[in-house]
């Protein structure tokens, strides 16, 4: 379901031959900036072609080690920055980035999961904007003629028809979030936050026009980082779908990525007392032999968080494999189960003594 | 558009309340859209507005929230507005609150698919005259918890209904300064929880038909722990008769049939002025938390626990479960009124439990009791037994002040 690199380096290569015939055009920091959001994504101006997804310039794509589960979709993400400020380097969270930031995010599904990069229908595009009070998170509908998205404050439900890598139908109901449904995730200590932009799991290739590169140098190099040191000191997740990194990395940096923005001690799941962070090193706070806090039916009957070598003993099994709501976790931004995470997890769990 | 109109109406009429720049009363109807407007309004409120949802019926498919301090969401009553969530394909809870100084009255949450009415973080969040309920009775699909304050300050529940919840139906988590009052659980596992908190006064309440009635416990492995100053008084827990219907793995699942008031691990709880009757297993249990877990922090034993003038019904009749069978074996049947474990720290039993820490009965004459002794039923089987005489355990402990809330005209 990821987008090979092959098409990302062919998007990348159409992004720089486009770049050269066009003129330069301007992203609106006054949009970015404004009290109320743009009712129109294309207001911002930063797409040269947004259908295909293409950046203006200035605003770069980047690509995370190991991404978000969301139903399976595909994923376009960019930044930008505002003129001559970069963002801080920071060895553990989201980077600190300067007011004026854009961090933005389209969704999309192929027609057939087979083809990745084929056929996309652009769903949503998510923006988080970066004001002088703070973050602000909006969601964005594309149109069915894929020209232009429309601001959706209360959030949308899309259905989506596709066929899964198995070759089956694969139809369900997406829900594009609402404001508040934003910051059920990004929030720390109450207060909305970038997920994605972390050292770690930014610490990998990326295929720019100018050729690969590890993003964090190229960042670097284009002045758009500050205080980064040197390559061997930069942390790096580990690629969950990546076989040959040892599987507790994996499994650890699934749920770093899908699990501990809420499960942490500045997260809005804080009381449950379970913290998936990737740097969590005591096992019962990241679930082995924890009993559960407030699980209610999500407990499945099981006693325990994590049972090690019992994954069909262990609630954080039952929840990951569910598409109940009240059962499933995360129990926002998916409706359909993420069977190679659940077959990841469930073999990390069986490892574990 | 209306929305807007009735704020620029308040502003132009030069009307300020509560100091805010703009108090608007922002109204939702039932009907077509509704959903998705209360939706709308509840992110685009602005501190000082009021969100009036009409009576009637409103459909939800996704949990709602609300993120905006100083807002009142008031409905028409609780049996006139009802946010139903049979339909819900999303979110955790059916009405997330994460902001300061909000009020939330006259209107029902049904069958949401996790929890009810919840609020995390919050401080000074009232929940009056709510119905908060699983419309198909007990069932162990039915979400946790009904009215659910977690990582709250200054919590007011008062007048809320809450039945049918598969864990608690009114919660109160990890939360400081909580009042509990005029409120009726029913048919839920436990009627009203207090977990790990500090200073909460329940008072007037009527817990019946539950598992267990008014639960005070206090967990390990939580980012707050070391629950204390709890007072339960005048507060009617009755005919708690409902079989467990708890899923497996969730603390209350452990709770017997017939509890009345039951106290797990915390410090300086006082259980007084209350009515209990018709509860099968006992009135009154006093416990350590009973299972192993992994935390240095955290003690498992009750400290300073004072039970006094309580009036007691019919009950014991009816022990349940693995506990309850735990406790006849040792007490005979049926169970007396008020029970203890008898657990305390292995030092302690080795020497002396100081004052304050110890637990206290000073009870109207009639009233059973037993200190199941079970510590020593481990370490000494062949020359140990219960200990039946109420008298030994006369004394008194300090009272906590009442609990004051800036919302309910405290300091």
């Amino acid at each position: 379901m990821k987008i090979r690199g092959s098409v990302r380096s062919l998007i990348a290569a159409a992004a720089a031959v486009i770049s050269l015939g066009t003129p330069a055009q301007a992203i609106s920091d006054t949009a970015i900036l404004a009290t109320k959001p743009p009712k129109q994504l294309s207001e911002f101006d930063f797409f040269e072609d947004a259908q295909k997804q293409i950046p203006a310039t200035g605003v770069l794509p980047f690509r995370l080690a190991t991404p978000l589960f969301s139903d399976g979709a595909d994923k376009f993400r960019f930044v930008y920055l505002p003129k001559a400020q970069p963002a801080k380097y920071d060895p553990v969270e989201a980077f600190g980035f300067p007011v004026g930031t854009a961090l933005i995010k389209t969704f999309a599904f192929p027609a057939d999961h087979r083809k990745p990069g084929e056929k996309l229908r652009l769903i949503e595009t998510r923006v988080l904007l970066h004001q002088t009070d703070g973050w602000q998170a909006w969601a964005y509908l594309w149109n069915d003629q894929q020209t232009d998205a429309t601001l959706k404050i209360a959030g949308a439900k899309v259905g989506i028809s596709t066929v899964g890598t198995d070759g089956a139908q694969l139809s369900f109901e997406y829900s594009v979030p609402n404001k508040n449904q934003c910051k059920a995730c990004h929030a720390f200590n109450g207060k909305i936050t970038p997920l994605g932009p972390k050292a770690r799991n930014l610490n990998t290739d990326y295929a720019y026009a100018s050729g690969s590169e590890n993003q964090i140098a190229h960042w670097a190099a284009a002045g758009l980082l500050s205080g980064v040191p040197t390559p061997a000191e930069v942390p790096a997740a580990a690629d969950w779908h990546d076989a040959t990194a040892p599987l507790e990395k994996r499994a650890r940096t699934w749920l770093d990525v899908n699990c501990a923005h809420c499960h942490r001690a500045e997260g809005p799941a804080s009381n449950t007392g379970l913290f998936l962070t990737f740097n969590e090193d005591v096992p019962v706070r990241y679930g082995v032999m924890k009993r559960p806090a407030a699980a209610g039916r999500g407990s499945g009957d099981r006693e325990f968080d994590i049972v090690p070598g019992k994954p069909d003993r262990s609630i954080l099994i039952y929840r990951v494999e569910s598409t109940v709501p009240g059962i499933m976790m995360p129990e926002l931004g998916r409706h359909i189960a993420d069977r190679d995470a659940v077959k990841l997890l469930s073999d990390w769990v069986a490892s574990l003594r | 558009m209306r929305l807007l109109l009735a704020r620029g109406a308040v502003l132009a009429s030069g009307i300020c309340l509560g100091g805010f720049a703009s108090a608007a009363e922002l109204k939702v109807e039932a009907g077509d859209g509704a959903a998705e407007k209360l939706v709308e309004v509840l992110i685009s409120a602005q501190p000082g507005d009021t969100v009036v949802i009409g009576a009637g019926r409103i459909e939800l498919t996704e949990g709602l929230s609300l993120d905006v301090d100083d807002v009142t969401v008031k409905g028409a009553g609780p049996d006139q507005t009802v946010l139903s969530l049979k339909g819900q394909t999303g979110s955790g809870e059916g009405l997330l609150v994460t902001s300061n100084r909000v009020v939330l009255e006259d209107f029902a949450v049904e069958d949401a698919k996790g929890d009810g009415v919840k609020s995390k973080g919050s401080d000074q969040i009232t929940f009056r005259n709510l119905r908060v309920e699983w419309t198909n009775g007990p069932n162990e699909k039915n979400g946790a918890y009904g009215v659910y304050p977690v990582s709250s300050k200054h919590v007011l529940i008062d007048k809320v209904t809450v039945r049918g919840a598969s864990d608690a139906g009114i919660y109160v988590g990890q939360s400081e300064d909580v009042i509990v009052r005029n409120s009726r659980a029913e048919y839920n596992v436990a009627g009203i929880e207090i977990e790990n908190s500090m200073r909460a006064d329940v008072y007037k309440n009527v817990a019946t038909h539950n598992t267990g009635g008014i639960l005070i416990f206090d967990l390990p492995n939580l980012p707050v722990q070391g629950g204390h100053d709890i007072r339960v008084f005048d507060n009617d827990v009755v005919d708690n008769d409902t079989a467990n219907f708890a899923p497996k793995g969730n603390t209350v699942a452990m709770v017997p049939k017939g509890t009345g008031i039951m106290v797990m691990a915390n410090r300086n709880v006082h259980v007084f002025g209350n009515r209990l009757s018709g509860n099968g297993t006992t009135h009154v249990l006093i416990g350590a938390y009973p299972k192993d877990y992994d935390d240095k922090n955290y003690m498992f034993v009750p400290r300073g626990v004072f039970v006094h003038g309580n009036t007691y019904g019919e009950g014991g009749n009816a022990p349940d479960g693995e506990v309850g069978k735990m406790i006849t074996d040792i007490s005979g049947s049926p169970v007396p009124d008020i029970v203890w474990d008898g657990v305390t720290r292995i030092p302690e039993y080795l020497s002396w439990v100081s004052a304050e820490n110890r637990v206290y009965v000073d009870e109207a004459e009639g009233t059973s009791f037993v200190n199941l002794k079970m510590l020593s039923q481990l370490l000494l089987p062949w020359g140990w037994w219960p200990d039946t005489d109420i008298a030994d355990y006369k004394g008194s402990l300090p009272e906590p002040q009442a609990v004051k809330l800036p919302q309910d005209g405290g300091a």
